[in-house]
């Protein structure tokens, strides 16, 4: 039996979330960043435990496995930060759900010639006040939007910053991923709807 | 993607064996959350009692040091619901800890302080 467990410092884990449409760059941009190869955990549906999840097409497919790829970055001694790439396809929201829960914020990755495959993750995150940035992968260099036209297009709130990125280079992620952090805290600001602390009342 | 006379049998054909036999069919963990990034340890160091399955030692082994759930699933290669039923049985027996993340999901999400959060940035910039 090893005794000494003084060594077992548990560091506090942060969560941010990489969405996006179905091959956006999502993993790219986890690599660009990680200090370890992405990894990956999987979940498996089963008929039984998802009622509204409908398997179509697949007669007799009883099983559906999700991967959701995931990064990490030792921020200090005491810091972790996870990224999380969401299940591309929509129907997994449940797995959302879990992604979300105690997530710092959201990077909705945008590729422009497919615009409309990050609009369920833009609505998803508002819906939730899920602190969001939109980043647009410029794959090959080409910027063929600016970002304001984006913006414009995906019908975002003046305050969701839009930024240009390369999801494979890690000096551009690693200024997206401030950018959020850096958005989150001024949202802080302004406490979100917190009945229970209304002092005076 | 086609190549060679099995290619239907890859990765994408799923496991050989399915997924939850490994639990004997329980989806659910008797006890315990296990948020994905809630820290598991090893709660003596110790490789586990006698009558555990090769899967529960194969987490005690990975759990000296402190890791995260998903971590754990992956590098055991075992489904997340799979894994966390395996920590139910751990959690109830006393063999690892758990160290959750606060979240109070009757408040809603709630975010790190500034401090933190300006430690993560300044982290971001430094790498």
């Amino acid at each position: 039996m090893v005794s000494d467990r003084s060594d077992g410092h548990i560091p506090l884990a942060v969560k941010i979330l990489i969405a996006g449409g179905f091959g956006v760059g999502k993993t790219t941009l986890v690599s660009a960043v990680s200090e370890i190869r992405p990894l990956q955990t999987e979940e498996v549906l089963t008929n039984a435990g998802v009622g509204i999840d409908d398997v179509n097409g697949v007669e007799g497919k009883t099983t559906t496995t999700v991967a959701m790829d995931f990064g990490r970055i030792s921020i200090n001694d005491d810091i972790v930060l996870y990224l999380f790439g969401t299940p591309g396809q929509d129907r997994f929201w449940f797995l959302w759900d879990e992604l979300a829960l105690g997530a710092l914020g959201a990077v909705v990755l945008a590729d422009t010639r497919r615009l409309t495959d990050c609009f369920p993750s833009v609505d998803y995150f508002e819906e939730r006040n899920t602190p969001f940035l939109v980043a647009v992968n410029c794959f090959d260099g080409v910027q063929k939007h600016t970002a304001e036209a984006v913006r414009r297009a995906l019908d975002l709130d003046p305050d969701v910053p839009v930024v240009l990125c390369d999801a494979r280079d890690r000096r551009s992620i690693k200024g997206v991923l401030i950018a959020l952090v850096e958005h989150v805290m001024t949202i802080k600001q302004a406490p979100a709807l917190e009945p229970a602390r209304r002092p005076g009342f | 993607m086609s190549r060679g006379e099995h290619d239907w049998l890859d990765s994408e054909a799923g496991p050989v064996v399915r997924p939850y036999a490994v639990t004997g069919g329980r989806a659910k963990p008797v006890v315990g959350g296990f948020d994905l990034v809630a820290f598991v340890v090893n709660a003596d160091g110790g490789t586990g009692p006698r009558h555990l399955q090769p899967e529960h030692y194969a987490i005690l082994a990975r759990t000296r040091v402190p890791i995260t759930v998903a971590e754990l699933a992956s590098h055991l290669d075992l489904a997340l619901g799979v894994v966390r039923v395996l920590l139910g049985d751990l959690l109830q027996q006393g063999l690892i800890e758990m160290h959750e993340p606060v979240y109070d999901q009757s408040v809603g999400p709630q975010r790190p302080d500034d401090r933190i959060l300006k430690a993560v940035v300044n982290g971001l910039r430094s790498l």
